[in-house]
């Protein structure tokens, strides 16, 4: 700014140079200004991320040749039909399934700890409630994952409390659930999903809290004015008032379990996610086009998801 | 050794070479090192004493040579091919699955063996081994190699298991009951010629050859088995901490495994040994290749020397639960390994092993009918799905 101001004072003093003459074509056309602000960070975007997304987009329309593994690079159909065979329907159905129960069941035990947070937290409490969702994202992803192995481990701690109190029958019926049960809850879809919905939760948790915090009191206490129960109170008030919060969180949730392919791989009962699959087809398999393939399946599904949510105004509340 | 000395042997073998007429890239002489030497290597195979101090097998080459070892640690035979098809590299500790394709991508050079003066010591079985040694040409010096033995856990296998089907087939195990869910398998499509290893030897009539170059019908007969083996099998093991931890924590009682991970649990005092079945075993063998425009040849020969002569066989095969391709490595003393170690990490077992190489659709032993890897990798995740 005070370049600019410079550039004026000189320009009406009549001060020359490529420097000067930069300023003044600068200060006279205000778009060329914004346009040199603007054009590195748009290149990056276009560029690097752009860029790459279309690369990835190009690479699933070339096919694997059966017979020599290489690459073909003609516009095909082939590997989106491949994609569509049972093996990978069930990889994809199973990874938005996971993503769906996992999103679900944060909103669920987020809203009380938001609700709590938000309403009746107050100076020291509040701010331990803020570290309290905080902490766990302090420390490293991969260590709490290896440490819900242990937690859910055949002979670990949670096997240890339920046979101590000697409830381990109600654990084992868990685990005779056809499919979502096995061996002991760390090779089980119930673990892989406790393990999500654990590292996930501080997502949901902060965006709920923001919205909560945005409803008015008086609104909630006009609706007990005019005879509405609490229940009412929620389902009619203060739910249709939180939501946006709800399904930012569950962007969060839901797209970032839909992308992750370690805790299914070290909790679980080995049968691939999406970002797994990826893994694997590209490699030494070198299978790039249905690898990219798989990779858009998830960028559909959240083109969709965001959508929806940006007209129920899902944004605000970032 | 000194470089002088060095010089002498690689005039004495330029003179062979004139007669042999050997690959013409090649270096004929060494000169003075470089004082640097960049190469990639898997996690654990260069250690400077950083990690345990006495397991160092680099700052004395760099003493003796003045070539500062720089190291790239690649996780994938995929990223090794990747960082050497980049370039700036000098040397790789390549696998069976790597060193062909770069070999076949002209990546890697001929390595002249007359001046690596230790050739003569590598393992006899080793010298000329096809996944470094392309029509009698050497393109590197073996470097370490290891079977993927069948681990148990010695309190309920009194005895030693003598098959492989305690993993693939449900079955009472001595201690009375089943095998479903307490054993595991790994977790890569590789995988796969585990099981064609399996049915080489109890099903002859299919004709399989080689457990890498499987046609239709013996691939879907491996399929088939794997199939019946994801019953028994509550998690494939991919990390090998993680089935060291499943084996401690998770009740699992036999899998395939690396000698790595049977060494650490028995140092840790776990009711753990291994034993190469009946019907043998898969394993990998990895050779340093040097790099087709590496700037630091004289240093890379150096390296390769220092690899066969020093304590880094010895010491490495201990570190890693492998072994040396030289063999007096066990025995002379020059390390920390014993007779006794080698036997333990399958020295011995050598014609038992079928070593790892990439499944091509283009293979001798099936008239070029073969099932192609990426085909193997698609119809494995299927299998673990439940496919």
């Amino acid at each position: 700014m005070s370049s600019s101001l410079q550039s004026l004072n000189r320009s009406a003093t009549g001060a020359t140079g490529p420097l000067a003459a930069l300023s003044d074509a600068l200060w006279r056309r205000p778009g060329l200004f914004v346009f040199l602000l603007l054009v590195l960070p748009v290149l990056w975007l276009g560029i690097v991320y752009l860029g790459s997304l279309f690369a990835l987009l190009i690479q699933s329309f070339f096919s694997i040749d059966e017979f020599s593994g290489m690459i073909r690079h003609e516009f095909t159909w082939k590997t989106y039909r491949e994609l569509l065979n049972p093996i990978n329907l069930d990889i994809i159905g199973r990874t938005v399934l996971m993503a769906t129960a996992v999103t679900i069941a944060s909103a669920i035990v987020a809203f009380p700890i938001a609700y709590y947070a938000a309403r009746y937290a107050q100076g020291r409490w509040k701010a331990f409630f803020y570290l309290a969702i905080m902490l766990p994202l302090w420390s490293s992803y991969l260590v709490k994952v290896y440490a819900w192995k242990l937690i859910l481990a055949k002979e670990g701690i949670l096997n240890w409390l339920f046979t101590s109190l000697h409830l381990n029958g109600l654990l084992e019926m868990l685990l005779a659930i056809p499919v979502i049960g096995g061996n002991s809850l760390s090779v089980s879809y119930i673990g892989t999903f406790l393990v999500f919905l654990y590292v996930w939760l501080p997502f949901m948790v902060l965006p709920m809290q923001a919205a909560i915090e945005r409803v008015p009191q008086n609104y909630l206490e006009a609706s007990a004015d005019l005879g509405g129960n609490p229940w009412q109170t929620f389902r009619h008030v203060l739910l249709p008032l939180a939501l946006p919060g709800i399904i930012a969180g569950s962007i969060f949730t839901f797209s970032l379990t839909l992308g992750d392919y370690i805790i299914p791989q070290i909790i679980g009962s080995s049968r691939l996610f999406i970002g797994q699959a990826v893994y694997s087809h590209q490699g030494t398999a070198g299978n790039i086009p249905l690898a990219a393939a798989l990779t858009v399946v998830p960028v559909v599904i959240m083109a969709v998801y965001l959508w929806v949510a940006k007209r129920k105004g899902a944004f605000d509340a970032l | 050794m000194s470089t002088l000395t060095l010089s002498f042997l690689g005039s004495i073998a330029l003179a062979g070479l004139l007669v042999q007429t050997a690959g013409a890239d090649m270096l004929s002489k060494l000169g003075p090192g470089e004082g640097q030497l960049n190469i990639v290597a898997w996690p654990g195979y260069l250690e400077r004493g950083e990690t345990d101090p006495k397991f160092d097998w680099v700052s004395g080459f760099e003493k003796d040579t003045g070539c500062m070892v720089q190291v790239k640690t690649a996780n994938t035979s995929d990223e090794m091919v990747a960082l050497m098809n980049e370039g700036g590299f000098d040397l790789v500790t390549a696998s069976g699955d790597a060193s062909l394709r770069l070999v076949a991508g002209g990546r890697v050079q001929e390595v002249n063996t007359a001046l690596v003066p230790s050739w003569k010591h590598v393992d006899e079985r080793l010298k000329s081994a096809p996944w470094h040694t392309v029509d009698g040409r050497h393109y590197g010096v073996p470097y370490m190699w290891g079977p993927n033995v069948l681990m148990f856990n010695t309190e309920v296998f009194k005895e030693a298991p003598t098959s492989w089907n305690v993993v693939f087939e449900e079955m009472q195990l001595p201690d009375g009951k089943s095998n479903v869910g307490r054993v595991q398998a790994y977790d890569g499509p590789i995988h796969v010629a585990d099981a064609a290893n399996y049915l080489m030897f109890h099903q002859p009539e299919l004709g399989i050859q080689s457990p890498y170059e499987l046609n239709q019908e013996q691939y879907e007969a491996a399929l088939n088995l794997l199939r019946g083996q994801r019953k028994l099998v509550s998690r494939y093991w991919h990390d090998a901490f993680i089935q060291m931890d499943d084996f401690t924590n998770e009740g699992v009682v036999a899998s395939g495994s690396w000698p790595f991970q049977v060494n650490i649990l028995k140092s840790g005092g776990a009711p753990i040994a291994s034993v190469i079945p009946q019907e043998g075993a898969t394993g990998w063998a990895d050779t340093t290749m040097m790099h087709v425009d590496s700037e630091n040849p004289n240093c890379a020969y150096l390296w390769m020397e220092h690899t066969l002569s020093s304590n880094l066989m010895s010491d490495l095969s201990v570190w890693f639960g492998a072994n040396p391709a030289v063999p007096a490595a066990c025995t002379d003393g020059r390390g920390m390994q014993t007779a006794e170690g080698c036997t333990a990490n399958g020295m011995d077992d050598f014609e038992r092993i079928r070593f790892w190489t990439t499944p091509v659709s283009k293979c001798a032993s099936q008239n070029d009918q073969c099932v192609p890897y990426y085909r193997w990798v698609s119809d494995y995740i299927g299998v673990i799905g439940g496919r």
